[in-house]
């Protein structure tokens, strides 16, 4: 709410999604830099299985379409693998901003057609419970719920890792867990007050 | 003896065990000794920052902080695993460059009577050490059964090299310094046109056919060059190329059979360790044959590996009937 007087009052309140998106990212985003080269699409490896390129997504925020640009499945499918980031000639943080529209299509409970959030949530949940993720939990969790088909033809792979002794059937969990925890619950009292 | 943190990541003892296990055996003729940060937690991966910002960096920064307070401790904090690397050295780069966030972090810390000051822990992946502070000749000196004519593709995956906030890369999309580490083993390096492209990172859970498709391109790109192994410095890429090889192959219809190995596991070996001490035979596509080309042993398979062999119904000979057969007769086992 603070943030709302801050906005020059020309803008008209659609076009606001950009400074929204900026303002959301870790440090400077640099996203209203953009000059739509199209050198993050060109660099991007699962690019072909997106929605929008990247380049069309931040067109796409810049122009207002904060429905459109929050239910793309583009910042789903973002490995996070820093190519386009480095070869980005305005030096736009892309990865960072993909991180942004993942947390806000989850906020506004946008996002479609994709297991991505529902697996973020429960690594979080493991990692909140724990303090160190659980592979094995979340791996036979998230399969179980949404590819129960692909299920038989891992179980060979599952079985193999676990006589190399891959995996863990139980979690470690740290001693200050309830340090974690208070620390994660001020985090998260502190991300609402501008989220 | 030089000290170092250790922030080991929760992969270190479970699915990459063989990294860890060949690091603990190279540590001591490097000159390394590791004391782990106590009572470290996860790093988020790459699923806690998408889901909110704060709490993401706070979890990393519990880690940082405790790094920093060990008393009299060394400043530099190894990460093997690159997630963790980019994770720690994202959080201190972030809180650095940005008040609003170094501020609400440090809030967040004092709810557990902990604070970070960026800067205050020089944040280094395992291969960033061993070559530009180790140094490649106090590498080589220690080698004592090169690793001649086993052709290796050196592999980074993209989070060593990126976003590389201290510059300590020759190139964020073909750095040299693993190839050049391979090399002083004495291994034939492919120079290898895919060595920073993704493997696919967390897609093998959420959306497979992406990740099958990151997979094969990197597999076949070994391939294409005639690789024996992969050599990664990267836990997810391990497990990403060497469990889901199968699945890949299935889906593509494809054969490749390409052992995927820490970076880790060859220094051992050309230091003159045994298979066994460095973690080989946890690996899903074996690399038997590749240890075989430079006269090593390969581990004897374990008791569980025994016993799930001898579980399989004896393959049948097409052209007689099925007659029961002594163990040790041709067509008897499985083998």
């Amino acid at each position: 709410m603070t943030t709302a007087t801050t906005a020059p009052p020309a803008v008209p309140p659609h076009l606001r999604f950009l400074e929204e998106v900026s303002d959301a990212t870790a440090g400077e985003s640099r996203l209203e830099m953009c000059i739509q080269c199209g050198s993050c699409g060109g660099s991007c490896p699962p690019a072909a299985d997106m929605d929008h390129s990247p380049r069309h997504l931040f067109a796409m925020i810049r122009a207002g379409m904060r429905d459109e640009a929050l239910r793309s499945n583009t910042p789903w499918i973002c490995v996070s693998c820093y190519h386009c980031v480095t070869r980005c000639p305005q030096e736009v943080r892309i990865t960072d901003v993909m991180y942004t529209l993942k947390s806000m299509a989850i906020h506004a409970k946008l996002y479609e057609d994709s297991t991505a959030p529902d697996f973020s949530g429960t690594f979080v949940d493991m990692v909140e419970k724990y303090g160190r993720s659980f592979e094995f939990g979340l791996a036979t969790r998230h399969y179980l719920k949404h590819f129960p088909l692909h299920l038989p033809s891992m179980a060979s792979m599952g079985l193999g890792m676990l006589t190399k002794k891959r995996i863990k059937m139980k979690p470690k969990k740290i001693r200050q867990m309830k340090q974690l925890r208070a620390i994660l619950d001020r985090a998260k009292g502190l991300e609402d007050h501008h989220g | 003896m030089a000290e170092y943190l250790l922030y080991p990541g929760c992969s270190m003892d479970s699915s990459a065990r063989a990294y860890q296990q060949s690091l603990e055996a190279i540590a001591g003729p490097l000159g390394m000794t590791l004391t782990e940060v106590d009572d470290w937690n996860c790093c988020g991966a790459t699923e806690y920052l998408g889901i909110s910002t704060t709490p993401a960096y706070a979890l990393i920064a519990r880690n940082l902080a405790i790094a920093a307070a060990h008393a009299n401790g060394p400043r530099t904090l190894l990460a093997p695993c690159s997630a963790c690397y980019l994770n720690l050295a994202k959080a201190d780069h972030g809180m650095a460059e940005e008040p609003r966030l170094n501020a609400n972090v440090n809030e967040a810390l004092a709810a557990g009577n902990l604070h970070y000051e960026p800067g205050s822990v020089d944040i280094r992946h395992l291969l960033d050490v061993m070559v530009h502070e180790i140094g490649l000749d106090d590498v080589k000196a220690k080698v004592t059964r090169p690793l001649t004519g086993l052709r290796v593709a050196p592999y980074l995956g993209c989070m060593v090299p990126r976003p590389d906030y201290h510059k300590r890369w020759s190139d964020p999309e073909h750095p040299t310094e693993l190839d050049r580490l391979l090399k002083a083993l004495g291994a034939e390096v492919i120079d290898f046109p895919l060595k920073t492209h993704c493997c696919g990172g967390h897609m093998t859970q959420i959306g497979p056919d992406t990740a099958y498709e990151l997979i094969r391109r990197l597999l076949q790109a070994a391939d294409q060059f005639k690789a024996d192994v992969i050599a990664t410095l990267c836990p997810m890429c391990q497990l990403n190329l060497d469990a889901y090889q199968g699945a890949t192959n299935k889906h593509f219809g494809a054969d490749f059979e390409i052992p995927i190995l820490f970076f880790t596991q060859l220094v051992g070996l050309a230091f003159g360790f045994e298979a066994k001490e460095l973690g080989f035979g946890s690996e899903m596509v074996k690399a038997n044959h590749a240890l075989k080309r430079i006269g090593v042993e390969p581990p004897p398979p374990t008791e569980e590996e025994e016993r799930t062999k001898r579980r399989r119904r004896p393959r049948k000979d097409s052209k007689s009937l099925p007659m029961p057969r002594l163990s040790g007769e041709r067509g008897a086992i499985d083998d």
